[in-house]
């Protein structure tokens, strides 16, 4: 079969009674690398949160589908089960769980009981996803983000990423408190996911990310819409000239959303 | 205030089932002399929780008729988990009041090593017993209830390590409560001479649905000079079982007392757990976790005193608390004058899962020396849902979130327990009593 669809027309969000999307239209499908590039406060968080089922993040109108499916209708876990992921900006700690354990029943949670993967495969797959993202193999029996540094956090979520396999991947800043060598090896993951079977949509506000990465689609974020796309060329005039252009042919003053009084 | 309390038992039974058990005559008069002062002494004073309608002392039975165990096969199956029975060499087995089965490794005894029930100690050992036994960790006279537990002593163990002896296994005693009329008045004893170490684990389980029982247990916790002592504990007394349950560690210099007691009862307890720094460079670390369900009353003390310099004490209380159970914590650091470059620290948590829970978590810091450092974090909460969202967001679904999120909570007693079997049989329990 070929890669999955996610679909969002129109979308619409309040976070505690403010409206912080205005109407997003995106089409991420399979084997497409799209990146969300836009200045902080534009609403790209808010955009993952929505699609993820943050439970404060209320959905006003527009649908968000997935293959058809409507995802607005989904938990948060179905959401997850039915081929979605999200890389967080600032992933939780949980003390007590081991990163292994974690992974596990994420894995064993889209597999019917008595058909749990087995151990030993399952170690073997942690293994060498750890060895490719250059991951101490420690780390597996650490506990889920606890004490991790944020570039360890980051490449903990290419991991489960690469662990997981979704169908769509949203990454938000996936890129941000990163050096240079962690930097390429998170994209040397997300390079390693891309297939036919895979879209994603990387969501970053610097254009050194998509260096290591081409995007087939770029889009701008700002006011809670999506206001500018192109292709590739896109994130290059953004790192060459910066935010102001669009701004000035959009007659845009303040590019954040929510903040106003 | 006081309420007037008949005691079940009075000075002739006392003197003539000590006389008949063989005791020594100095025990025989700790006894009858806490029976007196019990009238007088003041009940323990749980902060925040009012004990003065728990039924402490109402029983019938001092002790209750038990089969011994001839061989391990014969333990009940709720039991035979617990015993690794290709590695622990030295286990002690209590049912109800009776010991009844014990098995100490050769090697141990030819080092001096002595473990063994009290009744023994006694008989046999009555004058290392008499140096120990609530002579300067727990006093008889403390309270009513350490009182009565001096004057109805009826049952526990004795572990004695000499000098420079190190023991790699644990030793191991498990304490069977099968019989809904028995009573314990159960006392332990973990004594470390200077340079020796040790791993202690016990078990109070019972194995009946529910009993009246009362249970009085004290432990105490010595460690010589560069000494360490590791004591585990996993508590799974039965519904309606009153426990008074005092845990206390004595450190000299240089020593370490480890604790890690995860506290299941199923009935109202309360809990005191201290250990006291008195040599410089000594070393106090007290993990406790807890579950509360039903409508249990439970009260959680732990305090470590710092007299020694260069001290270093660790609380850490972890507690989850469903349906309609209340469950404090109180957890005091006490740094006293001339302890300097002590170091005090508590971490205490409540994890509430219902709304009639009731949970509060009170870090006391009461110090009396400038030159120290000490720290405590507190806080009384639901399970994070940020937590959640983020496991959801990974497909597990809700039930499953809050189930890894409450076994992490509680894992810092789970991981440092060091037998397997204990270990597993704790997961298991926070697993049923969670759930
Ligand atoms: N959890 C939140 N609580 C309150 N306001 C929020 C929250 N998340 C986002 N917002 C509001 O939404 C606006 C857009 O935020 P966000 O989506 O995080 O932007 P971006 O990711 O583009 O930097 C913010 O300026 C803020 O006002
Ligand atoms: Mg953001």
């Amino acid at each position: 079969m070929a890669g999955s669809v996610l679909t969002i027309k129109d979308l619409h969000v309040e976070i505690e009674g403010k409206e912080i999307l205005k109407g997003v239209n995106l089409e991420v499908k399979g084997g497409e690398i799209h990146a969300i590039m836009g200045p902080n406060g534009t609403g790209k968080s808010t955009l993952s949160s929505a699609v993820m089922g943050h439970p404060k993040y209320k959905v006003t109108q527009g649908t968000i589908t997935l293959d058809g499916e409507d995802v607005l209708e989904m938990e948060v876990d179905e959401r997850a089960r039915a081929g979605l992921f999200l890389g967080m900006q600032y992933p939780s700690e949980i003390s007590g769980v081991t990163n292994a354990d974690f992974l596990r029943s994420a894995i064993n949670s889209r597999r019917e009981e008595g058909k749990e993967i087995s151990l030993m495969k399952f170690i073997r797959k942690m293994d060498s996803q750890m060895e490719f993202l250059e991951m101490d193999l420690d780390m597996a029996q650490r506990y889920l983000n606890e004490g991790f540094s944020g570039g360890e956090k980051k490449r903990n979520e290419i991991l489960q990423l690469m662990m997981i396999e979704p169908k769509i991947a949203i990454l938000d800043e996936i890129d941000s408190g990163l050096d240079i060598d962690a930097l390429k090896v998170v994209s040397k993951g997300i390079n390693e996911m891309r297939s036919e079977d895979f879209g994603c949509l990387i969501i970053t506000h610097y254009q050194r990310l998509l260096n290591y990465i081409t995007p087939d689609h770029v889009h701008v974020m700002m006011q809670g819409r999506v206001v500018k796309s192109g292709g590739p060329e896109l994130a290059q005039r953004l790192e060459t000239e910066g935010y102001d252009w669009i701004k000035q042919e959009l007659g845009i003053e303040d590019e954040t959303v929510g903040l106003e009084a | 205030m006081t309420t007037e309390m008949k005691l079940p038992f009075d000075q002739e039974y006392i003197t003539s089932f000590s006389k008949e058990m063989g005791e020594p005559e100095w025990l025989t008069e700790l006894r009858v002399q806490s029976l007196e002062k019990a009238d007088t002494l003041p009940m323990p004073r749980p902060d925040k929780t009012k004990i003065n309608k728990w039924n402490f002392t109402h029983f019938n039975k001092l002790i209750v008729k038990s089969d011994e165990f001839k061989s391990l096969e014969e333990l009940p199956e709720a039991v035979k988990p617990l015993i690794d029975a290709d590695h622990s060499n030295s286990v002690y087995i209590q049912r109800n009041n009776k010991p009844a089965y014990l098995k100490l490794s050769a090697e141990l005894q030819e080092k001096g090593v002595i473990f063994t029930d009290m009744y023994t100690a006694s008989r046999m050992h009555g004058d290392l017993l008499k140096k120990y036994f609530m002579q300067s960790a727990v006093k008889a006279d403390e309270n009513k209830l350490t009182a009565l537990h001096a004057a109805f002593l009826n049952g526990g163990a004795f572990l004695y390590v000499p000098k420079n002896v190190t023991i790699e296994e644990p030793i191991q005693a498990i304490f069977l409560h099968d019989d809904a009329e028995a009573n314990l008045f159960n006392h332990v004893i973990v004594a470390a001479e200077d340079n020796s170490s040790v791993v202690y684990v016990e078990n109070y389980i019972s194995t009946v649905d529910s009993a009246d029982s009362k249970v009085n247990i004290v432990s105490e916790v010595i460690a010589g000079a560069n000494a360490r002592i590791q004591y585990g504990a996993v508590d799974t007394l039965a519904k309606g079982v009153t426990a008074y349950v005092n845990r206390k560690g004595l450190a000299g210099r240089d020593a370490q007392i480890e604790w890690a007691l995860g506290q299941m009862n199923d009935g109202n307890t309360i809990s005191e757990n201290v250990t006291l720094l008195q040599g410089d460079g000594s070393y106090g670390d007290a993990k406790t976790v807890v579950v509360g369900r039903g409508d249990q009353v439970q009260n959680f003390t732990t305090k470590i005193i710092h007299h020694g310099k260069n001290s270093e004490g660790f609380i850490l209380k972890h507690g989850v608390v469903k349906e309609s159970a209340t469950v404090i914590f109180n957890g005091i650091g006490k740094i006293e004058q001339g302890a300097s470059k002590s170091n005090a620290e508590q971490e205490s948590r409540v994890l509430m899962l219902s709304e009639k829970a009731r949970g509060d978590a009170n870090p006391i810091l009461l110090i009396d020396e400038d030159d120290v450092t000490a720290g405590h974090a507190a806080s009384v909460g639901r399970v994070d849902p940020g937590q959640l969202y983020y496991l959801m967001s990974r497909g597990i679904p809700q039930a499953e979130a809050e189930r890894l999120v409450i076994h992490g909570f509680l894992a810092p007693v789970v991981n440092v327990l060091p037998i397997e079997g204990v270990k597993k049989q704790l997961v298991e329990v926070i697993e049923r009593k969670v759930k």
